[in-house]
């Protein structure tokens, strides 16, 4: 047993968290400023942290992630972290020469209290920062929230800090991208387009984190959104954000600033929250639906009545980000499974209230909590209490269903031991599509393994 | 062909890595670009600050205490004390293998504990919530061991783990608490941490257990972290020839073995960076010798064994460690001599760690490969330039923050297990005890030394050398593979090995003559690239219509 030291007693904790659901801001900032066309992510803070994040987004990725560090030591944790900063955006503009560095914060710098604002603003001052580039920055205090926090902060400072209103509007509308992949973000373009509107994606991490092998490291890929269609999202017509944890905010933020109106919507993961995606657009855009995405529609809608036998009733244990795990439970409910566990080390009200929501007109029953100790430990914990055929989750969680051994799909941040999630979609009907082919070989693949010779089917 | 590949003038490279960086940095970067000549071993600028925002691989204190050198044992809680992130990437991402004897016994390493400070423990202190995260852990799992790991906010914010940790010690009675302040942001890289770790783990563990250990042959193996299974393969061949492993520190290792470990004869060191404190102290509190070994590699093995042997002087021990070798030499030399013509003649970089840079030469040199360049992470000088050059380095403002314990023999246990004249007689023999020779003196005259090396100067590396390989680690793998050049992770193995001993030999051949020659480097170009316009679309003659 890898986990033997999980007991079945649940006893409440308040101190200590054991195997976290979640991770800490700064690297949300790092990948949300990674969508952002010639910009160097920048960790202001330890080494380590910086170093920590590339290393975790690169095992998810398989992809280099660049991204620069203010090196505090200890000197600079006494007397404030300015120096080091300046210091910084010198050496990053002679050496790497980017159209942006995205500065984020660490528990260390907020801890000192360093203020972005006022240290970018020096360097603007003193001159440091050439002609037509930019430093960009956001607040993102390891102790508060978490790694989806900090995706949310970057995504609201990028959206504050470069969207301008010309007073002319563009015939284009913002899609603001929750915590997603490049795949995600890939299929989100494709879906505009054959919805008939003009887009401005942003952050957009496809071609950036999928970058093809061509022989030649591109420092900055050619994917992400620009500086020019970043300005120009002031001037949007409407914006769609898409999850209301890590998207929200920076429609608020354009709201507040340029004017530009929003409606807030899931990822759209699963069928109804997809449906939900399609008509935002078609009333938001006053578009209709083309015949290709009802058809797209109409086969994952086929799927799940064919292959219902297979799904009805079955348990799944869950854990993940907001954003995510949200839709992703109701397709669960629109497939027939019982959602029996779920929990998220994010905290927040609105998050919580969403959920409880859901689940009380849906599965009152089911077992959530969401913020500080929802771990996976108290997730193991309650499967190891009330047994589940299939766990959701991100690589760690194939500690748990290893030693339950039940069947366990990856999804979510990070998955570190398999390829796929920045290739191909599980948004839209055809992603949703693809999770749900994920679903049926691991419950299937587990019949097959476990049936006795004389039940063994040939004909599934 | 490759063995006559024109080496590039290593003066005039390092005249390239520097001429971009602003004139400070460029000044700074200098001093840490070196070209070797191992007769007279030039200085190296080392273990100093690295220049903000040049992207460097260096990592943070943290990392090096609870990461490298306490992350391995399996029966310690390690509850790191501050926001949630630190413990989560250090979780399991090391690979630091370990064999609980029974389904039984304690192994925590599979889990993840913080005490995820949130902003009031910032504003309030966090002491308070440390005390029960303890607690609660104790309650929960009744360990052994209990460690605290201060993140970067708890050094400032002042919360006291030290006194947290001792209260609860004598509240449990039956637990060992103790806490490192090894915060992110103390020294200029991992190497601050392992020393915090060495201190911490002398001070807290090693002597606890007096309980005469059994066997003949007694050693520990130090800087030895069992990643990819490298210490079970150690473990094999000291097992065969009769050699009694008293404690790792700290691959596949326990809190009782460790407490333990001052019962043995001999410290042979792996990793000189991460554990030399750790030998030094065991030698003046014990009195027990140290002696630097790499069992990276077959030929180093056999070398190493045979230092051992020499050290114990037993003439039966001797005839069994040649014994073993004799043994083990075949299946080894079956497998290179199929892959030397494959590999010989081609070269590699690396550019990783503290002591890694400098092992893996060895398997470079078996597979008939020269190592072009090379540098580390976050050594320090005598690690580069040999144990001779420890008088002369200045301890700067960073080193002076860490502290240096004051160690003195101890009254009962000191027992010199070599007498000063045992000693200088197995100097004669060439066996240099308390000793490094550092990674210079076995590198070629021009080669090129880095330390500390940035993105920057790795991607002009590489543009100027074309190597047949880089080795270095995750943050680099990829982004030197877009260039077409295949990269060995020699922190993680690329979720390879063991690499040591002489099975690993044959598995670290086998990885390199697959990566170095594997089709996928010659497929990356597509057909219509590589003819014609490089856009295709030229019509074949056979399909020409009207």
């Amino acid at each position: 047993m890898l986990l033997r030291h999980t007991s079945k007693e649940v006893k409440v904790r308040e101190g200590l968290t054991i195997n976290p659901a979640k991770t800490c801001q700064p690297i949300g900032a790092m990948y949300a400023a990674l969508g952002i066309h010639g910009c160097l992510p920048h960790s202001h803070g330890s080494q380590g942290c910086c170093s920590y994040h590339r290393s975790t987004l690169t095992r998810h990725y398989k992809e280099p992630v660049m991204a620069a560090t203010s090196s505090f030591t200890e000197g600079a944790s006494v007397f404030g972290g300015q120096a080091n900063l300046l210091a910084a955006i010198d050496t990053i503009f002679a050496v790497y020469d980017p159209d942006i560095i995205a500065v984020h914060s660490t528990c260390l710098s907020e801890t000192i209290g360093d203020d972005l604002q006022q240290i970018t603003k020096k360097a603007s001052d003193d001159g440091k920062i050439p002609e037509g580039k930019y430093v960009i920055y956001a607040s993102t205090p390891s102790f508060v929230g978490s790694h989806v926090t900090g995706y949310s902060n970057m995504v609201a400072g990028i959206a504050t800090q470069f969207a301008e209103s010309t007073g002319v509007k563009k015939s284009q509308y913002n899609i603001i991208a929750g915590w997603m992949e490049p795949s995600d973000m890939r299929e989100i373009k494709r879906l505009a387009k054959v919805m008939g509107i003009n887009i401005v994606l942003f952050p957009d991490t496809s071609d950036v984190l999928d970058a093809p092998q061509t022989g030649k490291h591109v420092f900055y890929p050619k994917g992400g959104t620009t500086v020019e269609e970043l300005k120009s999202s002031g001037d949007s017509l409407a914006s769609l954000a898409l999850g209301s944890i890590s998207a929200e905010p920076a429609a608020i933020a354009l709201e507040k600033k340029c004017k530009v109106p929003f409606e807030t919507l899931d990822i759209p993961i699963g069928l109804t929250a997809t449906d939900r995606f399609i008509m935002g657009i078609s009333k938001v855009a006053g578009v209709t639906v083309p015949d290709e995405i009802t058809a797209d529609r109409g086969r994952l809608v086929d799927v799940m009545c064919d292959m219902e036998q297979y799904l009805h009733g079955k348990r799944v244990a869950l854990f993940g980000d907001p954003d995510q795990i949200l839709p992703l439970t109701e397709f669960l409910l629109d497939l027939g499974m019982k959602p029996v566990h779920i929990v998220s080390g994010t905290p927040g009200q609105k998050f919580e209230k969403q959920m409880r929501q859901l689940l009380d007109e849906r599965s009152p029953e089911t077992n959530f909590k969401s913020g500080l100790q929802a771990d996976m430990f108290l997730l193991h914990q309650w499967m190891k209490n009330e047994p589940v055929d299939l766990l959701i989750g991100n690589t760690y969680g194939k500690y748990m269903a290893r030693d339950e051994d039940i069947p366990f799909i990856r999804f979510g941040f990070p998955i570190l031991d398999r390829i796929g999630h920045s290739y191909f979609p599980n948004i839209g009907y055809s992603g949703s599509l693809r999770l749900l082919e994920k679903i049926l070989n691991a419950i299937m693949d587990r019949q097959d393994r476990d049936a006795l010779e004389e039940k063994f089917e040939l004909v599934m | 062909m490759e063995a006559n590949r024109i080496i590039p003038d290593p003066a005039q490279v390092r005249e390239e890595l520097i001429q971009k960086y602003p004139a400070k940095v460029a000044k700074k970067r200098a001093k840490s670009i070196v070209i070797n000549d191992p007769e007279i071993i030039p200085e190296v600028q080392a273990n100093v600050r690295t220049v903000p925002g040049i992207i460097t691989q260096r990592g943070c204190s943290y990392a090096g205490c609870k990461g490298v050198v306490l992350g391995p044992t399996r029966d310690i809680v390690n509850i790191v004390h501050g926001p949630i992130g630190c413990s989560f990437y250090a979780w399991l991402t090391r690979r630091n293998q370990t064999k609980p004897e029974s389904l039984m016994d304690e192994n925590y390493i599979p889990y993840c504990f913080s005490t995820d400070m949130q902003e009031e423990n910032i504003v309030f202190g966090g002491e308070k919530k440390l005390k029960i995260a303890i607690q609660e852990a104790y309650d929960l799992f009744h360990p052994k061991s209990i460690a605290i790991f201060s993140t970067c906010p708890v050094g400032l914010i002042g919360d006291d783990v030290h006194a947290a940790a001792r209260e609860m010690k004598e509240k449990f009675g039956d637990c060992n608490v103790f806490g490192f302040s090894c915060e992110g942001y103390r020294g200029v890289s991992q190497s601050a941490g392992h020393h915090i770790a060495n201190n911490g783990v002398f001070k807290h563990m090693v002597g606890r257990d007096n309980t005469p250990s059994e066997g003949k042959f007694k050693l520990n193996l130090l800087g030895e972290y069992n990643i990819g299974g490298d210490a079970f393969e150690i473990e094999r061949i000291f097992e065969k020839v009769g050699i009694t492993l008293v404690a790792s520190f700290s691959g596949n290792s326990t809190v009782r073995a460790i407490e333990n470990s001052h019962t043995a004869d001999l410290n042979v060191i792996l990793c000189h960076r991460s554990i030399n404190y750790m030998g030094d102290m065991m030698e003046t509190k014990y009195g027990i010798p140290w002696m630097k070994v790499n069992f990276v590699g077959a030929e180093s093995t056999a070398k190493s064994l045979r230092k051992i042997g020499e050290y114990f002087g037993d003439e039966k021990l001797k005839a069994r460690i040649e014994a073993v070798i004799a043994e083990e030499a075949p299946k080894v030399k079956a497998v290179i001599e199929e892959i030397l013509p494959r590999t010989k003649g081609k070269t590699a970089m690396l550019f990783v760690g503290g002591s890694r840079a400098h092992h893996y030469q060895d398997l470079f040199a078996e597979l008939g490969m020269t190592t072009v360049a090379a540098g580390y992470e976050f050594a320090h000088r005598d690690d580069y330039e040999g144990r001779e050059v420890l008088p002369k380095i200045k301890v700067d403002a960073d080193s002076k923050n860490i502290e240096e314990l004051k160690v003195v023999a101890d009254p009962e246990l000191y027992n010199p297990r070599k007498t000063e004249a045992e000693l200088e007689a197995l100097k004669e023999k060439g066996l240099e005890i308390n000793g490094y020779e550092g990674m210079m003196k076995q590198m070629t005259k021009k080669s090129l030394v880095v330390d500390d090396l940035s993105h920057y100067e790795s991607e002009k590396l590489i543009e100027i050398y074309k190597p047949d390989i880089f080795c270095a680690g995750i943050k680099e793998k990829y982004v030197v593979q877009k260039m077409g050049i295949p990269l060995k992770q020699l922190h993680s193995y690329d979720y390879g090995g063991p690499y040591t001993g002489f099975e690993g030999a044959v598995n670290f051949y086998k990885d390199i003559d697959r990566m170095v020659n594997n089709p996928v480097w010659k497929l990356i170009k597509a057909p219509w690239e590589t003819a014609g316009n490089g856009k295709g679309g030229e019509l074949a003659a056979s399909y020409v219509t009207q």
